[in-house]
């Protein structure tokens, strides 16, 4: 009986764009790497996001993003999670993310930003390693 | 942020949707103190009713368990929901998808969405779901409805936990047979057969009325049969009023209370030993210990089995 503790993950793709093959890659290479993933599709609104997250007090919200709305959904996130005083929780970004948007998603509080071609596995050494 | 067990408590009981979710993992997770913290707990509960919702994978739970969570919050109802997925019995890892069919109630205050892994546990839950229903109740929910992995015949779990339990079927999964085995079939207070758009809905009620009339249990043939389609919400309000009655003449399950409290106390006990037994035996190395001399034919699983009864005193 495996009781120990499980970081749990949210996999949330916000925004318009209807493209998930990415985010659903990530949620599962997440699985195998022995991460709880809650994954909770297409199309959700920031307030969505960040009620999920606090509901199912994950460790670490994942964003998958291909719309280039980036900075401005990232930001709402992190200020509704502000809001709920859930800054606790680790924000990292998948997707289409020009570098010279990197350091302004920094300084937002996001922890890291994984462009295509990242290995699954350097993105759950990235989590372990970054967590308390 | 609410280190000690007893503010994180008290967080929750304010109201707080926060304190509520990290108590569920801390006591998910086992952490230390969390049966002195389920003890505090056990007085503020005893107000919700439990509804358990099973069925095999892909018979619509999650639709419908959204639709049903939707008209019960229409009518007032703080909702809670418990929605159980598999964890891969080779990562320990999870995919938990069920919040994803939930879009009518996932956006909704009042309304409570914990995914859960089994982590590994048999039986359809996860090891700590009856627990999490307490939370929930303390919470002030006034329904908790639990969703059940998708099982096959036999994973029954749901029953110790839930006052009502549903069984979800859909068209076309067999024969008047299947109907009359035993497990998930004996559990159901409530039949649905879901997606009855597609053919041979009408033959899956009359299998089930069938199976329900041969029953020697007389109250066997008043469990209604029920047909609805989960995606576009047919048949859920009459689905509904049939649960409120229900739940209105009694705890339909009231007969089974006695025996529900017996198998929690010794799932727990059970639970428990094992766990401190194992870390004992890890500890000291007789586990380690008896697995080399089983290995190499010295001794025999039961023989070990027993001399460690004995080393108890309880052999």
């Amino acid at each position: 009986m495996n009781t120990e503790k499980k970081i749990r993950v949210l996999v949330a793709k916000p925004g318009l764009d209807g493209h998930e093959r990415g985010a659903r890659v990530i949620a599962y290479g997440l699985r195998d790497l022995g991460f709880e993933v809650i994954y909770t599709g297409l199309r959700q609104t920031p307030e969505e996001i960040v009620s999920a997250a606090v509901q199912e007090d994950v460790d670490v919200v994942g964003l998958s993003i291909l719309s280039g709305a980036h900075l401005t959904l990232t930001r709402k996130v992190i200020e509704k999670l502000s809001e709920q005083n859930a800054n606790d929780i680790l924000v990292i970004i998948g997707g289409v993310i020009p570098d010279n948007d990197v350091p302004e998603l920094k300084k937002m509080g996001v922890s890291g930003v994984f462009t295509s071609g990242t290995s699954i596995k350097d993105v759950g050494t990235f989590i372990r390693s970054n967590l308390p | 942020m609410w280190e000690d067990w007893k503010s994180l408590i008290v967080e929750m009981r304010k109201g707080s949707v926060r304190g509520l979710a990290r108590l569920i993992t801390r006591v998910e997770n086992r952490e230390p103190g969390w049966m002195d913290a389920m003890q505090m707990i056990y007085p503020m509960t005893g107000n919700a009713c439990v509804i358990g919702i099973t069925g095999s994978p892909g018979a619509g739970k999650s639709t419908l368990t959204d639709r049903l969570a939707r008209e019960l919050f229409d009518r007032g109802f703080k909702i809670g929901i418990i929605a159980v997925d598999p964890s891969s019995p080779f990562s320990g890892g999870a995919l938990l998808g069920d919040r994803l069919r939930m879009k009518e109630v996932s956006t909704l205050d009042d309304v409570f969405i914990r995914s859960m892994a089994t982590r590994g546990a048999l039986g359809g839950l996860n090891l700590s779901a009856r627990d999490v229903v307490k939370i929930m109740d303390a919470f002030g929910k006034d329904i908790i409805l639990i969703e059940t992995v998708g099982v096959g015949q036999d994973e029954v779990e749901v029953v110790k936990a839930a006052d009502m339990v549903l069984v979800v079927c859909v068209p076309g999964m067999g024969d008047g047979i299947q109907a009359i085995k035993a497990g998930i079939m004996e559990i159901a207070d409530i039949f649905v057969v879901n997606k009855a758009d597609q053919g041979e809905a009408d033959q899956a009620v009359a299998d089930i009325s069938a199976m329900l009339e041969l029953s020697s249990d007389e109250t066997s043939s008043q469990v209604p049969v029920l047909k609805t389609i989960a995606a576009t919400g047919e048949g859920v309000l009459d689905l509904v009023t049939i649960m409120l009655k229900l739940q209105e003449v009694g705890r339909i399950r009231s007969s089974w209370h006695e025996e529900r409290i017996k198998e929690e106390i010794l799932s727990l006990l059970e639970k428990e030993v094992a766990y401190i037994l194992r870390c004992r035996w890890d500890q000291n190395g007789n586990l380690d210990q008896a697995v080399k001399q089983v290995i190499a034919r010295k001794k025999d699983p039961y023989s070990i089995v027993q001399e460690m009864l004995a080393l108890m005193h309880l052999q």
